[in-house]
């Protein structure tokens, strides 16, 4: 009999921390399937963030090394580029991206590394308990933001994804969500572009998640997500934002 | 004989970190350091898997010599005061993560950007750690060119021996000079690197990481890290005595100091003052008890440092009481003549013997 349904193998068997409604679980699950899908699990080597997912090393089962708070894409610079064989993938948060990291990610991506960045937008600081995030949309009650954002006083949420797509070192830029199970496989979709660009040598890609919080935002996980296609996706659209192609034999790099 | 070569400062670092297998640089451009990266942007070119990357910050520069680094990588950053204090994150994560690497430090005028003369205002910094959290960093800090050389193999070998970065602390004098320098061969590595993470392979997973949640198991990781520090304490002290036997007082300075001290103790000798010089080599490891056997035999000893007095605690907790302790201090990027100091020892001797006569 066929089996259909299982763990895969790049997933360690325990069970995740993450809170009931959480993206992360879902987006950690769906990089297990890919790497299973390439055969790349013994060739992989994962870059947690700060923040939620920064115990994602007791659930995937590759080889993983911690960054500090922002610095995963710096530190998975020094990894790829001694070990430019090696499936390199750097997972961080928005706070992580578009906050105390934007230049380690805005540069790699400027270099064009040929490293993947899995960029999980909540909208919100989750691990350290809902503060406002630079992501955050206006008029969004955050710990921080307790009136709602405000544009004068905090800013406008970054499309970092936007930005980094603008650099001529990306090569792919997506932004996608798994608030359903259509989207989650059209996430895993993107996931497989952007590991297989990478393979290619093809350059700097990024797969951005728009993740549910339900806990820091306050909703059950069916709101949660309805919110991301009724509110946070007129912020973020999902979509393609840069293909510029994966030609075999142009990662000389 | 092997090849004598003359060679600034910075770029001997550069050469001696290459024939010692580093395989990886990142840095970024900041005076009086600036010929050590144009050294090895030139240098690892020629080198194969030689990489090297100009990074948009010193905190990005720390990071990826630790992602080279967890890949196996010899690897290597340097900066200078400014740009030592953005790598300090990165230094205290190497630090719990258990990660090899070398720093360089040309240390120049501070606080805050200061200026670009040399300086060893840094001596805190890099001896108490520098970054966040119950670690130690080894340091070694150069006199000539010829230890620039010497020396850099050394870190890297302590590096890799002891799983931790390992600073090279300097000054812009250090960096800038040059003399004739002859290049050693590196000793076989006598290290494991089962640490490396270069992707399981059909094996199980590694993890390297420094979030330790529970307070007891992060305890007992600060416990083995102690142990390490102790170890390198108990093995890794080098200092140099020169001219003790019989001395009068004893002159304590380390790098660029220590060459001035040297010129000092040749004019006081010929004024009849007996002045010896003893200079750590190891700032942590600070020789604590090489110093205070010293004072068994002496009780006058003089912190000479182009700082406004750092070393100088080391030096009052390694003596504890038991001798005096004099101190002159020039910050700011001052390079001070040796006539200059020779003239204030003179003075700080004829005063101790008319201070005595009084008593």
């Amino acid at each position: 009999m066929k089996k259909v349904f299982g763990r895969p193998q790049s997933l360690k068997d325990s069970t995740f921390h993450y809170c009931p409604g959480c993206g992360h679980s879902i987006t950690h699950r769906l990089i297990a399937e890919v790497i299973d899908e390439l055969g790349a699990r013994g060739t992989s080597i994962g870059v947690p963030p700060a923040g939620c997912a920064v115990l994602a090393y007791n659930y995937f089962d590759i080889d993983m090394i911690e960054a500090p708070h922002g610095r995963g894409p710096a530190l998975a610079t020094g990894l790829k580029r001694m070990l430019p064989d090696r499936l390199v993938f750097s997972y961080q948060g928005d706070g992580d991206l578009a906050a105390i990291g934007t230049s380690e990610s805005f540069h790699a991506a400027n270099r064009g590394e040929n490293i993947t960045i899995i960029f999980i937008n909540n909208a919100v600081y989750g691990m350290t308990g809902g503060q406002m995030a630079p992501t955050s949309i206006l008029g969004q009650k955050t710990t921080t933001s307790p009136s709602g954002r405000n544009t004068r006083l905090d800013g406008s949420p970054i499309r970092i994804s936007e930005i980094l797509g603008m650099l001529d070192g990306a090569v792919y830029v997506e932004r996608c969500t798994v608030n359903s199970p259509a989207n989650i496989l059209k996430t895993k979709r993107c996931i497989r572009k952007a590991f297989d660009y990478q393979l290619a040598g093809a350059g700097f890609t990024m797969v951005e998640v728009l993740s549910p919080c339900p806990t820091n935002w306050k909703m059950t996980p069916v709101e949660a997500c309805r919110w991301i296609d009724e509110v946070m996706s007129r912020t973020f659209p999902p979509g393609l934002i840069k293909d510029s192609g994966s030609p075999k034999g142009r990662g000389e790099a | 004989m092997k090849n004598k070569v003359l060679l600034q400062g910075n770029k001997v670092i550069g050469e001696a970190a290459v024939l010692a297998g580093c395989r990886f640089y990142a840095g970024y451009p900041i005076t009086p350091q600036n010929e050590l990266p144009e050294y090895m942007a030139e240098r690892l070119r020629g080198v194969e898997g030689g990489v090297f990357i100009q990074s948009e910050s010193e905190i990005a520069a720390i990071n990826m010599v630790a992602g080279a680094s967890a890949a196996g990588a010899r690897a290597m950053t340097s900066s200078s005061g400014p740009g030592i204090d953005l790598k300090q994150e990165g230094i205290s994560s190497m630090a719990a993560c258990e990660l090899p690497g070398v720093i360089v430090n040309m240390m120049r005028g501070g606080p805050g950007l200061g200026n670009i003369r040399p300086s060893q205002g840094d001596y805190f910094q890099a001896t108490r750690g520098g970054g966040h959290g119950d670690y130690r960093t080894p340091v070694l800090a150069p006199a000539t060119c010829q230890e620039m050389a010497d020396l850099t193999v050394d870190a890297f070998d302590l590096a890799d021996r002891y799983r931790t970065p390992v600073m090279i602390l300097a000054d812009g004098m250090m960096g800038q000079m040059m003399e004739p320098v002859v290049f050693r061969e590196p000793a076989p590595r006598d290290y494991s690197d089962d640490f490396k993470m270069t992707g399981a392979g059909s094996g199980r997973s590694k993890i390297i990481r420094g979030l330790i949640l529970d307070a007891l198991a992060m305890e007992e990781h600060n416990w083995k890290l102690v142990r390490k520090y102790q170890a390198i304490a108990d093995r890794e002290v080098r200092y140099e005595a020169y001219r003790v036997d019989g001395a009068e007082l004893i002159l304590v300075a380390y790098g660029t100091a220590a060459r001035i001290a040297k010129g000092a103790i040749h004019r006081l000798d010929s004024l009849g003052i007996r002045v010896g010089l003893f200079r750590p080599i190891s700032l942590w490891p600070f020789p604590m008890a090489e110093l205070r056997r010293l004072s068994e035999s002496v009780r006058e000893f003089f912190v000479f440092e182009m700082s406004a007095g750092q070393m100088v605690e080391d030096v009052r907790l390694a003596l504890q009481g038991f001798a005096r302790i004099g101190f002159h201090g020039r910050p700011g990027g001052v390079v001070p003549t040796p006539a200059e100091l020779a003239n204030v020892i003179y003075r700080y001797c004829r005063d101790r013997e008319a201070s005595i006569g009084k008593s």
